[in-house]
């Protein structure tokens, strides 16, 4: 019985490992691969056989990578800043007010997320520059809405519709109007939900392409994957691996030390209201 | 306030508040979403180029399909409809989903299986698995086209060390390989995000239940199958079709890994490349809308034979 | 010493561009937009310091992905637009026909400066008469070998493409069975994208294929030397070159090159400076010459590339874009680029300048590849460009991996071609 068990156990670490190595791997050869230069590149290294920190000062000294670095923190955040103010008054009325077509409502909320990219890049570009926003960081926070607001309002209904009703009665009894509902009574509660959908949305503003590709005409509204997309090496045909591993081994680190961080909430919030069917 | 309201009943009144807290979203979605799919659909109406914008002339379904008989009586049929590369690009898509959903489901649910038990480390691990999600699609592609690389790629190296191949293989170039680098890349990054998904439908599951089966001795197999798998079916079947959505949409990845293999080529990829590069804008705007039309069919099927209740209407 | 002589060049230079551009009026802010090639970013702001002192305008450098296709895309939308927000576009040698609509014309503004250009060059950036831009630098891909192990074997560098693969097998042969096992005979770009273009053109114009599709727009890629020549690299793929030279581009083919992996090489010029680093395992040990050719008697090709600058026609400041235009094409600015970035002036008389036979020995040897470049067939086929390359990389690519033979690719190429031309170009 003990050995059985003790072989269970070993099979579910080695499960694990197997787990963790095939997961962190790739980003582990990233890093190694950002400490080596020239023709060291060209060679396969298990092990970084030198700390070259060249890579990383060549990144961060160029000129604009650090204020792509900010420009995406300012769009990803305001991007979540929006959808979350519209998704939790939306999702408040979808989820807690009976009207007729709200399951239509629902499902065309969910029609938008099933939008290819690529379907609405030109109607996008038109719009962007009638509005006179075009290399600006609006362009990405107005054309971040099309991704993250269907999901944010989805998964704040689900959870919202799962509060008990008696919550909002004590209120309504009290005379609240439905904003003070949200604010007071709602918010508080939502706490775990938006944790989640909030990070969920930071990520894919922080790592969309196509559009700040597109929107973009200046290296200083660049947010940081265009940054990355456009390191370039000595030449034209020269792709400059080295500098684009260190920086993409910087973009990423916060993002983990951010999982890290809210990696319970976020199990938490999908847990309490994303999922459930 | 109150005055003003006076005549409507609570419920009149709460639709009103409802209808002014849905308005600002639903402009936002009308302006950022569906004005610019108008437009692609307007687009693949009429014979539009990339170069003139707005010269396009209505011109019907041609950009689909076009049927014109020759003086000779000949029948010459034109579109996407009929264009070989298109359905070539159908089906690449079709199958990387499917193959793509199909392993990050099984893997997934593995994964949040063992996230679901108790061991050291846990919270380690947890945030380990969710790295590959974490970096920018762009980066990672680059990434693994490095690793994937032939003559410096560390994969060939770590197969030939482990002699499960006796030469190097040219996994983005070769025909057969391409699919195989672009699902394996695919998987990894999203495997994570599947694990997330599952995992939270796993912790919803009573604990109790499992002890109650323990003290049974009812097999853990048996466990999964006939009491988990049914309870987490819900869950499951949202992850999975958010994932399908996802990967019937695919781009990024196959543009930066194998960005003119016929054998990678999906509907995304085809329609950009007939807007911009090949200056067919409408020809390309005909199969954007094509592709929203497939998973939009796709989607509604799902929903209807596997009797998804995504709305939760049904719940109340 | 330097300095001062650099000094005194910079003066003479402002000096006479006062002359030729006149004296500053309003200071304008320019947009130029370039694929960001290394060190191009940082010379930029050098390379137009003389022009921004003498006019009072500034520019600010737009970097671009370095893949051209990436570019092209972005390039085109805006201009679909009418954006305003760039005055100058850096222009792909092949672009100008399927751009020309949107740029200004060039012909008065350079009459001066055009005739000292290689003509072909000028004809290239020429639609239906107006000149869409000018050339700043040109680009045209040579045969690297290495001179130690041809020395070795007692062989010279092969004339023909036979002679390379024959040469190319008995040094590879050889090697290997001293222990070298990861060593190439030929590395090349075979991944299907523009690139391919480029290298098939190279094969079968210099077996006497034609250039797909000619200048008079007819069709010409099915013949006999065609086949041979698609044959011919068929048989490379797996015997002197790795099967992944099916997913080659310029890098890969430098990676096997730099490590000391491969005996010949088919590059760009880039690839010279880069070969004789100091970390690099052929430091050297290599020289260039021109590509090999099918039979003796046949003349050798080198596919002309290289980049313009052109003007939109959208920008709001096109005087001063202008003035930029020609200086970045004159003869200073040309210079300074092949100086400080090797890059292949397009202005016949630097060739025998000898700052920059000092400076960089390679660009005079370059001449003669340069001399032997054979366009693109991006002119008679206008917006159709693209697509026709695309199928022509296609074909080309599906015969390399053996999905059908050279005769029926080419064959189905023809039909795709002409179905694509349809009434005309």
């Amino acid at each position: 019985m003990t050995a059985q068990k003790l072989l269970t156990n070993i099979a579910f670490y080695a499960l694990v490992v197997v787990i963790v190595v095939f997961s962190v791997f790739p980003f582990y050869y990233a890093i190694v691969t950002s400490f080596s230069t020239g023709t060291e590149l060209f060679k396969v290294n298990y092990w970084p056989k030198v700390f070259d920190w060249g890579n990383y000062e060549s990144v961060l000294g160029g000129r604009n990578f650090v204020r792509s670095i900010w420009n995406s923190v300012f769009i990803a955040t305001t991007t979540v800043v929006f959808a979350l103010f519209l998704a939790v008054t939306a999702s408040y009325a979808l989820a807690r007010v009976r009207f007729r077509g709200r399951g239509l409502l629902l499902m065309m909320i969910l029609a938008v997320s099933m939008f290819p990219q690529i379907a609405v890049l030109a109607g996008l570009f038109e719009l962007v520059r009638f509005l006179g926003i075009f290399n600006t960081p609006y362009a990405m926070i107005m054309s971040y809405v099309i991704f993250t607001l269907p999901f944010t309002v989805w998964v704040l209904t689900t959870f919202m519709r799962d509060l008990p009703v008696e919550i909002e009665e004590a209120a309504i009894v009290d005379g609240a109007t439905p904003w003070i509902i949200i604010t007071k009574v709602f918010l508080p509660l939502l706490w775990p939900a938006l944790v989640t959908t909030g990070l969920l949305a930071f990520i894919g503003a922080w790592n969309e392409f196509l559009f700040a590709l597109t929107f973009t005409s200046s290296e200083t509204t660049r947010t940081v994957p265009v940054a990355i997309g456009l390191l370039s090496g000595a030449s034209q045909q020269e792709i400059p691996w080295g500098p684009i591993m260190a920086a993409s081994v910087i973009v990423t680190v916060p993002l983990i030390i951010l999982v890290l961080i809210f990696q319970r909430k976020i199990v938490a919030g999908l847990t309490a209201g994303g999922v459930k069917g | 306030m109150a005055t003003n309201d006076g005549g409507l009943s609570l419920s009149q009144q709460r639709q009103r508040a409802a209808f002014w807290f849905l308005a600002p979203m639903l402009a936002a979605l009308f302006f950022v979403a569906a004005w610019p799919l108008l437009r692609t659909i307007w687009f693949s109406l009429t014979n539009t180029l990339l170069s003139d914008l707005y010269g396009g002339e209505f011109i019907g379904f041609d950009n689909y399909l076009s049927i014109r008989v020759l003086e000779s009586g000949r029948v010459i049929y034109r579109g996407t409809l009929v264009d070989p590369a298109w359905w070539n690009a159908v089906w690449n898509t079709v199958r990387f989903a499917f193959v793509s959903v199909f392993f990050e489901t099984v893997l997934g649910l593995i994964v949040a299986l063992v996230l679901n038990a108790e061991f050291k480390g846990r919270g380690l691990v947890r945030a380990a698995i969710l790295i590959p999600w974490a970096i920018p699609t762009i980066v990672s592609a680059k990434m693994w086209a490095w690793m994937l690389n032939d003559q410096f790629g560390i994969i060939n190296d770590i197969l030939l060390n482990l002699g499960l191949i006796d030469q190097k293989i040219a996994w983005t170039a070769s025909v057969d390989t391409a699919m195989y680098a672009v699902l394996m890349v695919d998987i990894w990054k999203t495997t994570p995000f599947m694990a997330l998904l599952i995992l939270a439908g796993l912790q919803m599951v009573p604990r109790d239940i499992y002890e109650a089966a323990k003290l049974d001795g009812v097999n853990p197999i048996k466990v999964f199958f006939k009491i988990t798998l049914p309870l987490i079916r819900p869950a499951l079947a949202v992850a999975i079709i958010f994932r399908m959505l996802d990967a019937l949409r695919i781009f990024d990845l196959v543009y930066v890994l194998t960005p003119n293999s016929a054998a990678t080529k999906t509907m995304s990829v085809i329609s950009r490349e007939n807007m911009i590069d090949f200056d067919k804008f409408a020809y390309g705007a005909a199969q954007s809308t094509l592709l929203f039309a497939i998973i939009a069919i796709f989607v509604s099927l799902y929903i209807w034979l596997g009797k998804v209740d995504l709305s939760g209407e049904g719940q109340k | 010493m330097t300095i001062m002589k650099g000094r005194a060049v910079r003066a003479t230079a402002t000096a006479a561009m006062l002359a030729v551009f006149g004296a500053p009026l309003a200071a304008e802010e320019l947009f130029y937009v370039s694929g960001a090639v290394g060190n191009a970013v940082e010379n930029f702001k050098t390379l137009v310091k003389p022009w921004e002192e003498a006019t009072g305008n500034t520019v600010t450098l737009v970097p671009m992905p370095a893949s051209t296709t990436d570019q092209f895309g972005q390039y085109r939308l805006w201009l679909a637009a009418g954006a305003s927000d760039i005055d100058l576009y850096q222009t792909d040698v092949i672009w100008a026909p399927q751009l020309a609509d949107h740029f200004v014309d060039l012909t008065e503004a350079a009459k001066d400066l055009a005739p000292q250009h290689f003509p072909s060059i000028i004809e290239s950036q020429t639609v239906n008469g107006k000149l869409v831009a000018l050339p700043i630098f040109t680009d045209a891909p040579a045969l690297y070998y290495r001179k130690d192990l041809l020395d070795k074997y007692g062989k010279s560098p092969p004339k023909t493409w036979a002679e390379l693969a024959e040469t190319a097998k008995m040094i590879q042969d050889a090697e290997r069975a001293e222990g070298k096992a990861d060593l190439w005979g030929f590395v090349w770009q075979g991944n299907a994208y523009e690139g391919l273009t480029c290298n098939a053109l190279e094969w079968v114009k210099s077996f006497g294929g034609g250039q797909i599709v000619e200048p008079d727009g007819t069709i010409s890629i099915n013949n006999e030397n065609a086949v041979a020549a698609l044959e011919a690299a068929k048989s490379w793929v797996g015997t002197i070159s790795p099967d992944g030279v099916l997913a080659y581009q310029e890098e890969e083919a430098r990676g096997v090159w730099q490590t000391g992996n491969a005996v010949f090489m088919r590059n760009w010029p880039y690839a010279y400076g880069l070969g004789n680093g100091d970390d690099s395992a052929v430091k050297g040990l290599f020289g260039v010459t021109t590509l090999p050719v099918g039979k003796e008697g046949d003349t050798s090709a080198a596919t002309l590339g290289g980049w313009n600058v052109a003007v939109s026609k959208y920008s709001t400041k096109q005087e001063a874009a202008i003035s930029l235009a020609l200086y970045l094409a004159g003869p200073e600015a040309q210079k300074q680029r092949a100086i400080a970035e090797s890059n292949l002036p397009t202005i016949i008389s630097l060739y025998d300048d000898a700052d920059i036979a000092a400076a960089q020995p390679i660009i005079p040897q370059w001449k003669d590849v340069f001399l032997n470049a054979v366009p693109r067939p991006s002119a008679p086929t206008l917006g159709k460009y693209n697509e026709v390359s695309a199928k022509f990389w296609s074909a080309v690519h599906s015969t390399l991996s053996g999905e059908g033979s050279a005769a029926e690719n080419l064959e189905l190429l023809e039909v795709d071609l002409t179905d694509l031309k349809g009434s005309g170009w």
